[in-house]
């Protein structure tokens, strides 16, 4: 298996990194994985399968989602604890696939691009329960075929994808259970509180959902972040156990101040609950006209003159 | 004493004698069902902020991201209170979608953990409008798994009218007692299916003086779950 260290090719500028007192470095430890958003979407193709960090409408690389809506792509299958990443690149038109457990917006239980897509049949879905999805995730980190679970027995998640087998175990209790199939990744895009510019990454609040699974899961790995700070910063800002993404884990650092917004990313920002009330009851064409069109600049400008 | 109150006690009930496991409750009368339980006859109980943190008294005292979730549910160790879009009379589940699955009539939620968790560890359900179209002979799609499918136990079914259990021969569903004010004939015209009844159906216990007291001065003062029930 290969470690890849992405090199920006014709990316911006890389801003400066507050490196805290002391001496600087030597340049080869410096090796950047810094990119752009378009450095990102520039490294994907229409019908891959991509993997969404976060969970519902929680700590979601939006940044990321609302340059491949720009762009176009299409075809895509989408890997998500699913929130409204998943409904924007289905009213977007990117989507053909969904792959998940749940499309929700949390303090809005039902997410309506979804929803509406499905109740339209413009949507194809692969439902699996949400213990069912990280152990897919967790057999494709571990590059193994399938791993065993007991989800999905029994119910009709079985039934709705026909492609699933079960596994007798081979010891003494012989129990049948779910060979849940790895769930493997083109590309994850996660977004984090904090990150250095080699692709060293910290999460800041309670819970770190999946977002390094779907790194393991998946060949490329973009991670947008808050900031982008010294790797001694980064060091600084929480415990060792908060650093959930190392350099084997990432190709490519993106800083998209704000970048989860309308989903909570605490403890930098909360959601933006009335944002997301406007988003669920807007019509798409009206919504993507206001928000979408320009680029992110455009968009948070937008967002800070409501 | 109101309607909402007998509802708040029923769905504590549930997890009487569970010891030290997680309750995971959806809906506000069942949080207020498992934070009574917890404050009273079961201290073992513990229980989350419905993010990452356990919380006891609703002081945060442990850490439970989602990950660590998906590993109590698979050593079986949690009494999950889930909704139901319908239910039927071996308690199998449905908040997926309402109509074919291909292309449903109503998108809902999806099946979300309701699989696993019906499978590791017991599952109880909590109806807040007990009615006809929500208690159905077959549902459109089954995301959590009733007795006659390998259920792990589905203890109770607590409504707005009644509580239900499996008490049966074969684990069907069973009027176990009436909420004040509701009749049998009531719970068997809203249920869309043949109940099982036993010849005396005791009415369902209300509210302690001390349960009353925590619900109206620490949990609830603001009267939020009259609001559950419609």
């Amino acid at each position: 298996m290969t470690v890849n260290h992405f090199q920006p090719g014709s990316g911006p500028a890389v801003p400066a990194a507050t490196t805290g007192a002391g001496p600087s470095r030597p340049r080869h430890a410096e090796k950047s994985s810094v990119m752009s958003v378009d450095d990102m979407v520039a490294e994907l193709r229409d019908g891959m399968t991509i993997g969404i960090g976060g969970w519902g409408s929680r700590r979601k690389p939006m940044a990321l989602v609302r340059a491949i809506c720009r762009a176009g792509l299409r075809d895509l299958t989408v890997v998500s604890y699913g929130g409204p990443d998943v409904g924007l690149l289905v009213a977007a038109g990117c989507a053909r696939r969904v792959v998940t457990g749940f499309v929700s917006l949390d303090s809005i239980p039902l997410e309506p691009h979804f929803r509406r897509a499905r109740e339209r049949g413009t949507i194809e879905l692969t439902e699996y329960d949400e213990g069912m999805l990280y152990w897919g995730l967790l057999a494709a980190a571990n590059r193994l075929p399938f791993l065993p679970i007991r989800a999905g027995l029994g119910s009709d998640v079985l039934n709705v994808n026909p492609e699933l087998r079960t596994v007798r175990s081979p010891y003494a209790d012989r129990s049948d259970l779910v060979a849940m199939p790895a769930v493997t990744l083109d590309a994850a895009l996660v977004h984090l509180n904090r990150a250095d510019r080699r692709g060293n990454a910290r999460y800041l609040g309670p819970d770190p959902y999946f977002d390094d699974l779907f790194c393991l899961a998946a060949r490329r790995r973009f991670v947008s972040c808050e900031r982008l700070v010294s790797t001694a910063e980064l060091i600084d800002s929480g415990p060792p156990q908060g650093l959930l993404l190392n350099r084997m884990m990432v190709d490519g650092v993106i800083e998209t101040p704000h970048g989860a917004h309308f989903t909570s990313c605490v403890p930098d920002y909360d959601r933006d609950e009335s944002f997301q009330r406007e988003y669920a009851t807007t019509d798409w064409e009206t919504f993507r006209a206001t928000y979408l069109d320009g680029d992110e600049e455009h968009y948070q400008k937008a967002v800070a003159a409501r | 004493m109101s309607r909402a109150d007998v509802c708040v006690v029923a769905c504590a009930d549930a997890w009487r004698g569970d010891g030290a496991v997680l309750a995971s409750p959806t809906g506000l009368i069942p949080r207020l069902g498992a934070r009574l339980a917890q404050l009273t006859f079961a201290p073992a109980l513990l229980l989350t902020d419905g993010e990452a943190t356990l919380t006891y008294d609703d002081e945060p005292e442990g850490w439970l991201p989602y990950r660590a979730v998906f590993g109590v549910v698979a050593a079986g160790t949690r009494h999950v209170m889930m909704g139901a879009s319908q239910l039927d009379r071996f308690g199998n589940q449905n908040i997926s979608c309402v109509g074919g699955w291909r292309r449903p009539a109503r998108q809902l939620l999806g099946v979300r953990g309701a699989p696993g968790n019906t499978v590791n560890h017991t599952t109880s359900y909590w109806v807040p409008r007990h009615e006809p179209r929500v208690f159905v002979e077959r549902v459109d799609m089954v995301s959590g798994v009733g007795h006659d499918r390998g259920a792990v136990e589905i203890r109770v079914v607590v409504t707005n009218l009644a509580v239900l259990d499996f008490a049966t021969p074969d684990r069907s569903m069973r009027l176990r007692s009436v909420h004040p004010g509701v009749s049998v004939a009531d719970v068997r015209a809203a249920t869309g299916f043949p109940l099982v009844v036993p010849a005396e159906v005791p009415v369902s216990r209300r509210p302690t003086g001390d349960e009353l007291a925590l619900l109206r001065e620490r949990l609830d003062p603001d009267g939020l779950r009259e609001r559950e029930i419609r």
